[in-house]
This record gives structure tokens, sequence and C-alpha cells, in this order.
């Protein structure tokens, strides 16, 4: 048993590495409790009528924006861009240079090293376009919604400069938050935890704006049985995922973390929702989930997903325009994805 | 054991050792069992696992229930086609030139400045090796803000002098670059050891004999020192040539390979096709084009410098 991605099911499948949770689920409370998750995170939890995962670290993408820098630039310190334009217009007036025409604070900034994929599906998602098909077996990187969602991130660095140019990374976005770096940035909720201690200031956390729709992928780990476990083993690591998910502990993982607790009951414990009461943020990644949809995850998931991502750093670098690194992009996934669609 | 000569060896005395009652056979045996721990470690870590990659090139990658079929050249095939290794080769090639002569440079010139009678030398010498002694994982965390635009060390200090701000690991024509800089200052140190131990063997009365005969300090370094370094500098540059394909800590850790595998190099690709995409006969194929480029790089500098070298 052990915490992997959840977009990698296919791949773990294709492996024959993991056994399906199905056979353990014997008893009518067993199987009350696996229909106890949110619908979101069991979406890439389950594939050809069979639950392969259970969702333990799940997260989705939520804006984290500078209250004080809002303040600053006379916006409304409690109120969050809703709309793309709203976003583009709000970091038009918080983008802020000096005498030189060097720029000292971003309106806003999407990370974009290592897996920038992640970051592109909520805005695919939010112009109302999949990435993949539940099968796993047909990506979509080439449609005209999808190459219009590459193209608002790349506008946003090049055309309307409220964006940092080139490869942002993922690592260092939160410390350039604190660092009054930007005003606005797009990361995980699982990083709430972080924020709250080390930003010195201010800040709220929203939903991400909408464009067509409002829209997240999720994202974070979930259980995995392996297949070359005896069945003790697997009883017991059954046991085991039982009790961790459990409301009160499901819900103390979210709190000393930011990720979303799993079940809707564990929102319902004493300690969360003190937790929510005393900071609102916390409920905002919740929240989301009537608009999340599953991780892109496909067959081959590692070679397909960087296949994208090499086509989203190309063009936010500037090296190929959106279209031709999309269609690229759609190029080198057909083919690999070629023997898997039988 | 056999007589040496008395002619080529005065000071060596005749006596046999007590071994006269060991058979050759004997010897043979003995010869081999000292031999065989050795010999049992590079044939299981070294010899075998290249024959067993060299096989396994051939073959397809097995997949679950799917076992390996025999392909022959398909996986070499692919290669070929591949963009993304000729961009890792080119990548690592570039590497290559520019981290091994700036490091085997700076070592030497950091050398001889501290062989002599500098105040601090201990603490000079410390300073240079300590890059060295960190582990690569830690101090390219610390590398990474270094670059990181804005606030990073790197862009306060060309604020300062009136610079644009600049994505140095996020833009395609730096990025290398950068990763270079942190190779180089991490390696230089190593070398300098070596040269620094071969600098203090070398006599003194070289230095004695050339300032009588009034030569100026550089040319005595070009004419006496750097040859008579040749062996330290065959040494380092087989290590250089290694660390240039064999170090990729760095680019795990701050760049992964991006943007847009602008920072892939060799050994790099074949870990993702290997434990990321977990395509092993792919990696197989990709691992012995390292293993001929690297044969290739030894077997020439042990050929070409060999004959350049002086040894004492």
């Amino acid at each position: 048993m052990s915490v992997l991605l959840s977009t990698d099911m296919f791949t773990l499948i294709d492996e024959d590495a993991i056994v399906p949770f199905d056979p353990l689920l014997r008893t009518p409370e067993d199987q009350a409790w696996v229909k106890g998750f949110y619908p979101a995170f069991m979406e890439n939890s389950q594939t050809g009528g069979n639950i392969w995962g259970i969702p333990f670290q799940r997260s989705t993408i939520v804006l984290y924006w500078n209250k004080e820098m809002f303040k600053e630039a006379g916006l409304d310190p409690n109120r969050a861009p809703a709309t793309w334009k709203e976003m583009q217009e709000y970091a038009q007036k918080l983008t802020r240079r000096d005498a030189s025409g060097k720029v000292t604070q971003w309106g806003v900034q999407i990370p974009s090293s290592g897996f920038p994929y992640w970051l592109f599906q909520a805005l695919t998602t939010e112009n109302g376009v999949p990435l993949m098909n539940a099968a796993g077996t047909e990506t979509y990187y080439d449609k005209p919604e999808v190459i219009e969602a590459l193209q608002y991130w790349v506008d946003l660095a090049r055309k309307y400069k409220v964006h940092p140019e080139g490869v942002v990374d993922w690592g260092t976005t939160p410390k350039d938050f604190f660092e009054r770096k930007m005003a606005m940035m797009w990361t995980t909720t699982g990083n709430l935890t972080n924020v709250k201690n080390n930003a010195k200031f201010d800040f709220g956390v929203a939903m991400l704006p909408a464009n067509k729709r409002r829209g997240s992928p999720t994202g974070g780990g979930n259980f995995y049985l392996f297949k070359q476990s005896k069945p003790e083993q697997q009883a017991a690591a059954f046991k085991f995922v039982k009790w961790i998910t459990a409301p009160q502990r499901a819900a103390q993982w979210g709190i000393d973390t930011g990720y979303v607790a799993v079940r809707p009951d564990a929102w319902e414990t004493p300690a969360m929702k003190k937790y929510v009461a005393e900071f609102a943020p916390a409920a905002v990644a919740r929240d989301q989930l009537q608009f999340a949809v599953a991780e892109l995850s496909t067959h081959d998931n590692q070679r397909v997903t960087k296949a994208l991502n090499d086509g989203l750093q190309a063009a936010l670098t500037g090296t190929k325009t959106a279209d031709q690194a999309m269609k690229d992009a759609q190029r080198e996934a057909e083919r690999l994805l070629r023997s898997y669609k039988k | 054991m056999p007589r040496v000569s008395r002619s080529l060896n005065p000071g060596y005395e005749t006596q046999e050792m007590p071994r006269a009652s060991m058979t050759r056979s004997t010897q043979w045996l003995h010869a081999w069992l000292l031999l065989l721990p050795a010999m049992a470690l590079l044939a299981l870590f070294t010899h075998y696992p290249a024959v067993a990659t060299l096989w396994h090139s051939f073959f397809s990658t097995p997949k679950g229930a799917r076992p390996a079929v025999f392909v022959g050249l398909d996986n070499y095939r692919q290669l070929t086609e591949d963009p993304v290794f000729w961009q890792a080769l080119t990548n690592n090639l570039w590497f290559a030139l520019g981290t091994i002569p700036a490091s085997i440079a700076i070592a030497l010139l950091m050398a001889v400045w501290v062989n002599g009678n500098v105040a601090g030398r201990g603490f000079l010498r410390l300073a240079y090796f300590t890059p060295t002694v960190l582990p690569m994982i830690a101090v390219a965390n610390i590398w990474l803000f270094f670059y990181t635009p804005e606030y990073g060390l790197l862009e306060k200090a060309l604020g300062g002098l009136g610079f644009q701000t600049h994505n140095w690991l996020g833009s395609k024509s730096t990025a290398l670059a950068c990763l270079m800089v942190v190779t180089v200052w991490k390696e230089a140190g190593f070398f300098m050891i070596f040269y620094l131990a071969a600098l203090q063997s070398m006599s003194p009365h070289l230095a004695d004999a050339a300032a009588i005969e009034g030569a100026s300090r550089w040319h005595f370094f070009r004419r006496v020192t750097f040859p008579l370094l040749m062996p330290t500098t065959l040494f380092v540059l087989v290590n250089a040539v290694i660390n240039a394909f064999r170090l990729v800590d760095h680019v795990v850790v701050m760049t992964r390979g991006g943007p847009d595998n602008a920072t892939s190099l060799l050994l790099y690709y074949i870990y993702e096709i290997g434990f990321r995409f977990w395509d092993s006969a792919y990696a197989a194929a990709l691992t012995m084009v390292l293993l001929a480029i690297l044969g290739l790089a030894a077997l020439a500098q042990f050929w070409f410098l060999d004959r350049k070298v002086h040894y004492q």
C-alpha cells in the first residue's frame, strides 16, 4: 500500500501493479463508507467500474491575494477577481514599476516549472473544455478553447505585462508572495498553512476566476493497494486506510496542511468547524469542489503529460506560438496513446 | 619472486624472501584470491550491468503481464528520431565545453595562488574546498534562491548595478549557463586539491634555479610548472569529463530539465525515461549511447594526452 499520484492510476493498472478495493468492500458499512468521499476526488480514483484508489491528500488550486496591495492599488481588499477579465484588469492596477521601468511588483503569478499542465488545466476548465476523456485514451490539447486558454496565460506576460516572463518556478512562488513580489498567486491549497504561518500581511484565498465557468483540477495522492501483497497484508492495509481517512483524522490532516479533507463528514467535526470559523480560507478549496474536474490522467501518464508540459513551457518562453505548441503536444500525445486505443 | 637485477636497483638486497617453499600454482591461486573481491565488485557493478544493458536495449520494455520481445535496433531507431534526445545530447556537449576548461583553469589558478605564502591561506583553502564538501542537492536548493528573479542574490547585485530583472532559470537562453556556473563552483575546489598536492611535491630547487636565471613568473609557470603538472591535469581532465556527464542533481532540483528541455542533460533524460516513464528498454539504449561517449572520451584522453605527459 502506498500514497501515489491520483493521475498515475492508468499507468499503475497497465503495469499490473495494483488491485482494486472492490473485493475488500464486503460489508454494507464499507460500501457506504466508500461512497462518503467527495465525488470530485473519486473521479481520478475509479475506472472500468472498479475503485482503484482511496483519496488521501487531495487539493485544488486556489488564488491567494495580498489584501494590503489591493488596498494600495485602490481595489476592494476583500474582493478577489471573479473573471479572467477582472483578474487581468486588477493585475494591471497591481503591477508596479520603478523609475527605470523595472517591475518591482507583479500583478499575478502562475507557476510553470515542473508540472505546468496542472495550473493550465485550471485555465482550460474555466474555458469550458476537458483535456482528456474519462477512459484515459484521448487528449484534446489542440482544441481551440485550449489554445485560447494558453494564449490568455501567454498574454498576461507578453501583452499585458502583469505576469513574469519565462517559466516561473513552483517552489519559490510562495516565498515570492511573502516577499511581496506579486499581489496574486495561483497555487495549491496544500500551501495554505505555509502561507498562513509566513505571510506577514493580510491575505485572502479565493476560488479561481471564471471565464465560461469556474473550475480547477483536483490534485494530490490516493492510497493504492499493491498486487504483490498477501491477503492478510491487503486486509491490514485496508484497515489502515479506513483509519486514516476517518473524519477526525482527515480533518486534522486538512488543518495541519491545507489539503482538503476528503470526506464531507470530516468538515462536520468540531475541530474542523472551529478551524473554519476562525480561518475562513480553509473552506475555499472545499467550496470549489463543486466546480472541480478530474486531473489530467491517461495511459502512459507521465509521458503524455510531459508532451503538454514541454509545449506549455515553449509557449511561455516564446519559443513557439500557443497554436504551434499545442498542436505539437497533441501530435506527440496521440503517438503515445495509439497503442492504448483498443 | 624474481630477483631484480643489481644494476637497476643498487640498494636492493639480494637475499630471497622466505617463500622458497611455494609452488607456482599456489602463487597463482593466491594472486587470484587476492584479486577476487575487487574483481567480483567490478564484475557485479560495472561489467555485468553494462552487458545486461546492451542486451536489454535490443528488447522492448516489459509491461505488467506483457513480457519483453526482441525488437533489434528499434530502440536505437527511436533514439535517432527523438528530438528531446538530440536536445539533451547537444545540451550535454555545451555543458561539457562550458564546465571542463573553466573548472580546470580556476582550480589551477587557485592552487597556484594558495600554494604561495599568502596570509590566511589555510582559511582560503578551506573556503575553496567547501563547495565540494556540501551535498549538491542542498546547495542546488540554495542556488535556486540565488537565481530567483527580483529578490534573489544575483538579481539584487545586478539590480544595484542598474541591470533589468531577468528570469535566469526560466529562460531557455540562460538556464543552462546558470547550471554551468553551479557546476564549476562545485568542482573547482575539488580539482584544486589535486593541483595543490602536485605543486607541493615539486622540488623548490626548480623555482630557485628559475629565479637565478631571471625567468619571469609567467615564463616559469608556462615552461616548468604546467608541464610538470600534466599528470595531474590528465587526471583532473578525466574527472571533469566524467562529471560533465554524471552530475545531474542540480538539474533535478533547479529546473527539472526545463524550460522545454533546455537544461535536459543525457543522464537526466535517461533517469526520466527509466524511472519516471518506466520505459526501461529505451533507457537502456540511451545508456549505451552515454557509455559509448564516455568510453570514447576516455580512450581519446589516455591515448592523446599520454604522449604529452611526463611521468617522474
